[in-house]
C-alpha cells in the first residue's frame, strides 16, 4: 500500500477508536449479545439458534450503523472543519485521501467486529458449554458481515463525496435496506416483462446484493456454506467496493473545497 | 528567482438554484513574488484573499489562468513538498495530541522517519508548545491551535510559506509571537505570502504588499516606498496650554491634548514655526515630516476604485434610462 494511504488510514483508525460514541455502540451490541443469552435460556432446545441469530444480527446492524455514522462524516467533517486543507496542501493526492479514509474505516470495523464476535462466541459457549464443528460457519457469516461493511463504507464515502452528511446517510441506509431485498427484487425482475422488467433488472443488479452476504439463518441452523459462495461473495464485495470508491474518487477529484 | 508567478488566475462560482449564474470570486490576477520576499496580501473580509490562497493550494480549481510556484506548475505534485500552508482559523483533529498531529503531518510531507521525532520536538519548542505536546487538541485554546498551525506549516522546512490571516483571533502577545516567527522565516531566507486585513502587521513585516478588493487586485507596492513618501507637511509637538496665534497664522492645524500641542503645517514654514517656539519660550518635543502610511495607500486604493465603480454604475444607469 502507498505509504501516505497507510498514514491516512492509520490516522482515521486512531481517531475513530478514540471516539467515545463508538464505544457506546459496541457496548450496546455486547449488551444485545448478553440479551441473546437470556432469550436463549428461555428458548428450550433452540438456545444456539437464538444466540447465533440475535448475536450476528446485532453485529451486522450495529456495524452498519457505525459504518454509516462514521463513513459519511469522514470527508464532510474534514471539509467543514477544514482539516482537509492542511492535508491536501501536502504531497497528498486526493485519491490517496479517499482510499486512506476507506481503509481506516474498514480497519476500524474489522477490529470492532472482532470484539463483537467475541461477545457472540462467549454467549454461545455460555448456552452450549462447548464449541461444535458447525460453529465454524459462524466465522463465515461474520466474514460476510465484514464484506457488507466494506460495501457500506464505500457507499457512504461515495454519497458523502457529493451530498450533505444527512442525505448521504439516507442514501446509504436506503441502499442497505434495498440491497437486503435484492433477491426479491431479482425475482420480481424475472417475472416482469417489457420496460418494467428491464428497469427492475437494472435496479436489481445495480443495488448491492446484501441478500447473498446474509447467511445468518443458515449458520444458525448449522447449515454449511459452500466454498463457491465464499469465493463469489469475496470477489463481488471487492469489485462493488472498488467501483463505489472509484466513483467517490472521480467526484472528489473535481470538487472545489469551499 | 521568482517564487510565485500568478498568470491571470481567475475564479467564478456558479450560484442560484440551478447553479447557472456565475459569481466572480477572483478577477484575472497577475502577480509575481520573488524568493526571500515577505509579501502581504491585504484586503477586507471577502475580498478574494482566501480564494487566491485556495487556488494556489489546489483546494479549488481556477476558472481560467494558471500559476507557477518555485518554477513549477502549481498542479505539479513536487510543489507541495516545498510549501507550507496555514489556513484561516485552523482546526485540527480533536483526538490527536499536538505531537501526534505534527508527526502525522511530517509523515504526509515525507519527512524522513529517522529525524522526524526530533524535528517535531524542535517545532513544538519553536512555537512554545513543548509543555502541551501530549495534550489532545480539543483542550487547546484558539491561540494554541494557531501555534500548532504555524508549526505544521513549517515542519518540513518549506521554501515558501502561505499564511492565511495568521494573526486572526490572537491576543497581543500571540500576535507578537507570530510576527517574530515571520521575521525569523524571513531571516532564514524563506518566502512568506500572507494574507491579512490588519495593516499594522503588514507594515511591520512586509517587503511588498498587494491590495485586493472585490476580487480585484487594486495595487502592488513596496512598503518602504509607500511609507517613505512625505506629504510636504511637518508635525511639531511641543509643551503649551494654548496654540500661539503666530503659529496659526502660518497655516498650522493644531490640537491640544493636556499640556501638549500637536501642530501640522506646510514644510516651508518649518524655520518660521521653530522661531515662534523660541520666541514664546515653548519646549519642543519633536519635529517630524508627515509620511504616507500604508493605511492611506490602502484606503486610497479601495476607495478610488469604489468611486470609479459608483461612477460607472451611474453611467450605466443613465444609459439604461436613455435606452
Amino acid at each position: 500500500m502507498n505509504s501516505r494511504v497507510g498514514y491516512i488510514a492509520f490516522n482515521t483508525f486512531r481517531e475513530a477508536v478514540r471516539d467515545r460514541v463508538l464505544y457506546n455502540l459496541i457496548a450496546f451490541a455486547l449488551l444485545l449479545s448478553g440479551a441473546a443469552i437470556l432469550v436463549g435460556e428461555i428458548s428450550i432446545d433452540i438456545e444456539r439458534l437464538v444466540v447465533v441469530n440475535l448475536g450476528l444480527t446485532a453485529v451486522s446492524l450495529f456495524g452498519v450503523v457505525i459504518a454509516i455514522f462514521i463513513g459519511i462524516g469522514l470527508v464532510s467533517k474534514e471539509i467543514d472543519k477544514r482539516t482537509l486543507y492542511t492535508v491536501l496542501s501536502r504531497p497528498v493526492r486526493r485519491w490517496e485521501f479517499v482510499v486512506g479514509k476507506f481503509f481506516g474505516l474498514t480497519g476500524t470495523l474489522v477490529v470492532n467486529t472482532f470484539f463483537m464476535a467475541l461477545g457472540v462466541f462467549l454467549a454461545l459457549l455460555y448456552v452450549a458449554h462447548k464449541f461444535e464443528k458447525m460453529d465454524a460457519w459462524v466465522l463465515v457469516a461474520l466474514y460476510f458481515i465484514v464484506l457488507q461493511f466494506f460495501i457500506v463504507c464505500a457507499l457512504a464515502l461515495f454519497f458523502s463525496s457529493f451530498s450533505t452528511p444527512l442525505m448521504a446517510a439516507v442514501f446509504t441506509f436506503a441502499l442497505f435496506v434495498i440491497g437486503n431485498l435484492s433477491e426479491d427484487l431479482r425475482g420480481f425482475a424475472r417475472v416482469t416483462t417489457g420496460l418494467g422488467g428491464w428497469l427492475a433488472t437494472a435496479v436489481a443488479y445495480l443495488v448491492p446484493n446484501f441478500s447473498a452476504l446474509n447467511v445468518i439463518t443458515q449458520v444458525a441452523h448449522g447449515d454449511a456454506i459452500p466454498g463457491r459462495l465464499i469465493l463469489y461473495n469475496t470477489v463481488y464485495a471487492m469489485l462493488y467496493s472498488a467501483m463505489a470508491i472509484s466513483g467517490a474518487v472521480l467526484i472528489f477529484q473535481r470538487r472545489n473545497l469551499k | 528567482m521568482t517564487a510565485i508567478e500568478i498568470l491571470d488566475l481567475e475564479k467564478s462560482y456558479l450560484v442560484g438554484f440551478w447553479r447557472k449564474r456565475p459569481k466572480l470570486a477572483l478577477r484575472p490576477l497577475r502577480l509575481t513574488i520573488e524568493q526571500g520576499e515577505v509579501f502581504g496580501f491585504l484586503g477586507p473580509n471577502g475580498a478574494g484573499k482566501t480564494t487566491t490562497l485556495k487556488l494556489l493550494m489546489g483546494l479549488v480549481f481556477p476558472t481560467a489562468g494558471s500559476a507557477r510556484i518555485l518554477g513549477m506548475d502549481m498542479d505539479d505534485p513536487r510543489v507541495k513538498s516545498q510549501i507550507g500552508f496555514l489556513p484561516e482559523q485552523p482546526y485540527f483533529y480533536d483526538h490527536l495530541t499536538a505531537r501526534e498531529l505534527l508527526n502525522y503531518y511530517g509523515q504526509l510531507s515525507g519527512v524522513a522517519a529517522k529525524g522526524r521525532s526530533a524535528r517535531v520536538e524542535q517545532m513544538l519548542g519553536r512555537v512554545g508548545l513543548s509543555d502541551s505536546a501530549g495534550v489532545q487538541l480539543r483542550k487547546f485554546s484558539k491561540g494554541m491551535l494557531q501555534r500548532v498551525g504555524l508549526a505544521q506549516a513549517i515542519l518540513h522546512d518549506p521554501k515558501l510559506v502561505f499564511l492565511d490571516e495568521p494573526m486572526s483571533g490572537l491576543d497581543p502577545m500571540g500576535r507578537r509571537e507570530v510576527r517574530d516567527l515571520i521575521q525569523q522565516l524571513r531571516n532564514e531566507g524563506k518566502t512568506v505570502f500572507f494574507s491579512t486585513h490588519i495593516l499594522s502587521d503588514a507594515e511591520a513585516l512586509c517587503d511588498r504588499v498587494g491590495i485586493i478588493h472585490q476580487g480585484e487586485l487594486r495595487g502592488v507596492g513596496a512598503v518602504a516606498d509607500l511609507t517613505s513618501a512625505t506629504q510636504g507637511k511637518i508635525e511639531i509637538i511641543f509643551y503649551a496650554k494654548r496654540v500661539p496665534a503666530s503659529l496659526t497664522s502660518l497655516g498650522a492645524e493644531a490640537k491640544i491634548s493636556g499640556d501638549m500641542v500637536n501642530a501640522v503645517l506646510p514644510e516651508e514654514y518649518q524655520d518660521s514655526a521653530l522661531e515662534v517656539l523660541r520666541r514664546e519660550h515653548l519646549k519642543l518635543i519633536s519635529l517630524t515630516p508627515v509620511r504616507s502610511s500604508l493605511e492611506q495607500y490602502y484606503v486610497q486604493k479601495v476607495r478610488s476604485t469604489e468611486g470609479q465603480q459608483v461612477e460607472s454604475r451611474k453611467e450605466e444607469n443613465r444609459r439604461g434610462v436613455g435606452v
